[in-house]
């Protein structure tokens, strides 16, 4: 990296040299070249990475299949709710079914796109609530310290004495949520994580030079946290939502699976599971392909999530 | 170091107490009560299901309730259940054991399998063993628990069987129809335990191939080499106690996620421990049996915590505590 930017820096000179003898002071602006920014940089790193440029195209496919479930739908020809109870559990390869069918004689290839919409959704809306919460009281306890920084902290140590999974099941037995309910549901206990990180980050930015030249020019508190700090928090917040995507998946699954999270009509990865467990002895791949998919699809974000560590970290590659 | 471990033990408690209500306002806030499993039972009237919880005390603030709660678990008595009348000590009794047999071999399964082969791994770096161990553990990174459970099922129950070799059982501490033993006890354990360490075991042994990597690559390393000390002494003395160090405190913050993790194992086992008996006390409202484990998973984790920070001191000469 260091050296691409050192032959921008020539063609700069050189540019800055040719155009002297015609207009003293005056750069001609056509033939500058710009040295590329910070995240396309990481692009290009991340562009290196193979690994975790087949988990972006996983990825990616992994949305499209889910968030496209009404066109699945249309192709196999099928509808996720209505099942046709003369092929009850039939299997892989039967024709029309190539997933095979469910206890209830529904298309599996059909329901998993649905199902797949509804913990993608949910763990989406899930990183989107809880980034928003944990970054709103990381900041605000990071940049203000002293005793709202006590209170703030002490409660994040009490959520997270509390093992997750008891406290969401306590939450989800008071209020059997829809999709989006769900996610504020996760999202609830979620912003401990990110906070800390982000309160942590703030910390070491606040008394850097830059942000009391800001102050000394008079900005406001909410302009050095939203211009000046926020972007240089970004890309461990990048890398955050990279790796808690996945953690968030497999807690949506986790709770629609024990019967606490996303109700049956509605299908998620997680009660596909459910339903399917009562016939693991009967038909082995109405088990698999659920927990198939919630697999590659945590899987998918974890790679794309180390690969985005690596890319944004420049003190690992220069 | 008595003084700094009297003040955090003294810190436990307000962290507990705040937990506690916590979890007793949520639980408590909850629409439905433990009487409502009489609602379609025909012989007991509205009025008689209202005398039950007057009989209970449940009709009493649920702020009030939470005092008379403290003051109880003060004296070191838990309550009773709500759904069967048996002391709440006796059912934690029962399931207790179960949890931390099934959490504490999962535990041992997954370090006693990650250090050899990270260090294994880090020493021989890039040599197949390497890139098969590094492949596999980010393979099973992602696993679902639940998922990965079913499947070892379905293989070693179910088509073990079919096929006509050794299986294994699906679920339960032991055989029910008799001839349990101490083969039956382990034989029970094997899928569980499997189950709950795979994901620590893939998340450890790839930190202590990283972590062993950067401390082989330190000065004091080459020093000890130059100085024509055995290459085993260099990396048993000076490279693994180093290397391990940060697991101390990984393995401390891990272990909470193992009880959560055990929650779900038990019941995809149908394993009668803590985790089986938290679910089923929430979906009866059994509100004494609920509070009684969500806080034993709570003062676990506390404990826990505060274990990892002395063992942390202990390996670690550099740590004072003040």
């Amino acid at each position: 990296m260091a050296q691409q930017s050192d032959v921008a820096n020539q063609t700069l000179a050189q540019a800055g040299e040719q155009a002297l003898p015609a207009e003293r002071g005056a750069l001609d602006r056509s033939k500058l070249v710009s040295t590329p920014g910070y995240y396309r940089r990481a692009w290009r790193r991340l562009r290196k990475d193979k690994i975790a440029m087949v988990a972006l195209g996983l990825a990616i496919f992994i949305l499209l299949f889910s968030f496209g479930a009404p066109v699945v739908s249309m192709l196999t020809g099928h509808s996720f709710d209505v099942g046709d109870y003369s092929k009850v559990l039939a299997p892989v390869g039967t024709p029309g079914y190539p997933f095979g069918t469910d206890s209830n004689g529904r298309d599996i290839l059909t329901r998993l796109a649905y199902g797949g919409r509804v913990s993608m959704m949910v763990s989406c809306l899930t990183v989107v609530f809880a980034l928003t919460a944990g970054a709103t009281i990381g900041s605000v306890a990071g940049y203000y310290g002293g005793l709202i920084d006590s209170i703030l902290m002490r409660l994040v140590d009490v959520i997270i004495s509390i093992p997750g999974i008891t406290l969401l099941l306590l939450i989800s037995v008071w209020w059997r949520p829809g999709p989006v309910g769900l996610s504020v549901v996760i999202a609830a206990l979620g912003w401990t994580g990110v906070s800390r990180l982000i309160r942590g980050e703030v910390l070491s930015l606040k008394n850097r030079d830059y942000i009391d030249a800001a102050r000394v020019s008079g900005a406001s508190n909410a302009r050095i946290i939203f211009r000046h700090i926020f972007p240089n928090v970004l890309s461990i917040v990048t890398v955050w939502v990279s790796l808690a995507l996945p953690a968030y998946i497999l807690t949506e699954a986790t709770l629609s699976y024990l019967g606490f999270g996303v109700r049956i009509p509605v299908p998620s990865w997680g009660n596909m599971l459910n339903e399917a467990k009562d016939f693991y002895a009967t038909s082995w791949t109405y088990v698999f392909f659920p927990g198939f998919a919630i697999y590659l699809a945590s899987l998918a974000f974890n790679l794309l999530g180390n690969g985005l560590r690596d890319a944004l970290d420049p003190r690992l590659n220069e | 170091m008595t003084r700094y471990l009297v003040r955090r033990l003294l810190g436990m408690i307000p962290l507990l107490i705040g937990i506690s209500f916590l979890v007793y306002a949520l639980l408590n806030l909850v629409p439905g009560s433990p009487t409502d499993r009489f609602q379609f039972n025909p012989s007991i009237k509205p009025a008689d299901r209202e005398r039950i919880k007057h009989q209970m005390g449940l009709d009493e603030p649920w702020y009030k309730r939470y005092f008379v709660w403290v003051e109880h678990v003060a004296q070191g008595d838990l309550g009773t259940s709500f759904t069967n009348y048996s002391p709440v000590s006796y059912r934690l009794k029962q399931a207790l054991p179960n949890t931390l047999v099934l959490s504490f071999s999962s535990l041992i399964f997954a370090l006693v399998l990650s250090i050899p082969i990270g260090i294994y791994g880090a020493i021989h770096r890039n040599s197949i063993f390497d890139r098969v161990s590094t492949i596999i553990s980010t393979a099973f990174f992602s696993v679902p628990t639940i998922w990965l459970g079913l499947l070892l099922i379905i293989l070693f129950s179910v088509k073990f069987k079919e096929w006509g070799m050794p299986w294994l059982p699906s679920g339960g501490v032991r055989n029910l129809r008799g001839g349990s033993n101490t083969w039956d006890y382990i034989k029970h354990l094997i899928l569980p335990v499997f189950t709950l360490g795979s994901v620590q075991l893939a998340v450890w042994m790839r930190y202590i191939r990283s972590s062993m990597l950067d401390v082989i690559r330190q000065d004091y390393i080459r020093t000890a080499q130059a100085k024509g000390l055995h290459e085993r002494t260099v990396l048993m003395a000076h490279a693994f106690r180093n290397a391990v160090l940060p697991l101390v405190t990984l393995v401390g913050l891990t272990i909470p996620e193992l009880f959560g993790g055990a929650l779900i194992v038990e019941n995809v086992f149908g394993y009668p421990g803590i985790g089986q008996l938290t679910i089923d006390s929430l979906n009866t409202n059994d509100y004494s049996v609920a509070m009684a484990c969500v806080m034993i998973f709570a003062v676990l984790t506390v404990l826990d915590n505060l274990i990892a920070d002395i063992l942390y001191g202990a390996i670690d000469p550099r740590v004072r505590y003040d």
